[in-house]
């Protein structure tokens, strides 16, 4: 569903890959290896090179805005642009999503105010919005307790259900256990399968 | 009502008793201000001297092809200031060009416009009126144009993580870009929407004070200077919005993504 062929910019790659609808791939990889440059360059938020396509349908095929929409990239360290929580998303139809999150009454918060892992847990739901094909989450638990670390692993769960491919940058081999269906590694910006093959 | 008194050289030292008291002020009470006061005033008087010169001849000269050089001049002058004037400078070309050139299609329009149409010298380009116009046409456009950049680039550089946030979330860049624009032109504007709100009230323009003093009659005065006023605005204006969304289509793509690989880092 959803393959990336040749992907590569100045200190990334190239990287071919290929994950199915409802599978989730954990990344691994030493600090630097070029994780989170890879997720901007899928994202198309870097200049890049190569192909990648969804369902068929290439990148270059939709504006990026449009394939931003449907391949939506959770980064490290979330972005906020107003004073009010509530600014930051776009319809009133995300109650659900927030409470799932354990952040029912977020809406009303100041952006200030929250904690780090609050923001983080506000940025996935933010990402899942717009009903995302493919989730690129970049150390989703990195800020919460044992607690809130099972319910995102949960939500990332129900989007696998619901056949969005996952692609998930963690540092811990239990959580990627829990629920990747397999793990790659990035080393020096390549990407290769834990077991050693290259991707 | 003409009763111009000429100044002598003598008055000018005379007048600026007062300044070299703040230097010795400055000495006494160890500001360190004294050098930086004196050679600044130096280097006004050399400067204006040395443009009354220049002035003086290309009066005498009156020629076009002088005038537009002179132009020119200005421009390539007022853009090293807007390129100096900002921390975080577009690289390359671009830096210099950007800026420059805003405010060089933003000054000429309005002052060809004003000496077209409005005051019109024949010829309409005649220095005595062509370059003093010009000069505080472009003066302000050129501090308009270096706040509205400096903003911008301030900006882009330091909200980075908010800006692409907004992309990600499938946004465009123009719509992302959104709030640092308007602050970024909210600030070039600001000068000029403070000068026109106090000017009257809290101070009368250097140019209108100038006429005055020369003898000329001051609600003669004040109907050049309302002309200029709107001149400055109306160039200032266009200025900055030039030079804002060239530099937004600068450091944005067609892909939507900030480039700030394209901005040269801080001049510390």
């Amino acid at each position: 569903m959803f393959k990336i062929v040749d992907l590569g910019t100045r200190h990334v790659g190239p990287v071919t890959l290929s994950v199915a609808g409802g599978e989730c791939v954990a990344i691994r990889g030493a600090s630097g290896s070029g994780k989170s440059l890879f997720f901007r360059a899928v994202a198309d938020l870097d200049p890049n090179e190569g192909h990648v396509d969804l369902k068929g349908r290439s990148r270059e095929d939709m504006p990026a805005y449009e394939w931003r929409r449907q391949v939506a990239l959770v980064p490290a360290e979330t972005g906020w642009w107003a004073d009010r929580v509530r600014d930051h998303f776009v319809d009133d139809g995300v109650e659900a999503l927030l409470e799932a999150v354990g952040l029912p009454d977020a809406l009303d918060w100041e952006v200030n105010r929250l904690s780090t892992g609050e923001r983080h847990r506000l940025g996935i739901v933010r990402a899942l919005q717009a009903g995302p094909r493919v989730l690129l989450l970049d150390e989703p638990t990195a800020s919460l307790d044992a607690d809130m670390t099972a319910v995102v692993e949960g939500l990332v769960k129900q989007q696998l259900v619901d056949d969005v491919c996952v692609l998930m940058v963690t540092h811990d081999p239990k959580q990627a256990g829990r629920i990747a269906h397999r793990t790659m590694i990035m080393r020096d910006g390549g990407l290769h399968s834990a077991s050693g093959a290259m991707a | 009502m003409n009763s111009y008194i000429s100044l002598t050289y003598l008055d000018l030292i005379g007048a600026s008793v007062f300044l070299i008291l703040n230097a010795v002020f400055s000495f006494v009470l160890k500001l360190k201000l004294e050098r930086q006061l004196l050679f600044s005033s130096a280097r006004m008087v050399v400067q204006l001297l040395m443009v009354g010169l220049v002035l003086k001849a290309v009066f005498a000269a009156s020629s076009a092809v002088v005038t537009g050089l002179i132009a020119m001049v200005m421009i390539l002058f007022a853009g090293r200031e807007i390129w100096a004037r900002q921390e975080r400078k577009l690289s390359g070309i671009w830096g210099y060009g950007l800026g420059a050139t805003s405010m060089m299609f933003a000054g000429s329009l309005v002052t060809v416009c004003a000496l077209v149409t409005q005051i019109q010298p024949q010829p309409w380009w005649t220095p005595q009126f062509a370059l003093p116009l010009f000069g505080m046409v472009l003066g302000n456009t050129m501090t308009g144009v270096s706040l509205g950049l400096d903003t911008l680039h301030t900006a882009l550089y330091r909200e980075r993580t908010a800006i692409e946030a907004q992309l990600l979330l499938g946004r465009t860049r123009w719509e992302a870009v959104l709030p640092a624009a308007r602050r970024s032109l909210r600030s070039g504007f600001t000068p000029i929407i403070n000068a026109m709100a106090a000017t009257g009230v809290v101070s009368l323009p250097g140019m209108m004070t100038g006429q005055i003093l020369s003898g000329v009659d001051p609600q003669e005065a004040v109907k050049y200077q309302i002309l200029i006023m709107f001149l400055i605005g109306g160039a200032t204006g266009l200025g900055v919005l030039g030079a804002v969304f060239a530099s937004i289509w600068r450091l944005t793509d067609q892909r939507h993504r900030i480039r700030l690989d394209r901005m040269r880092a801080a001049s510390t």
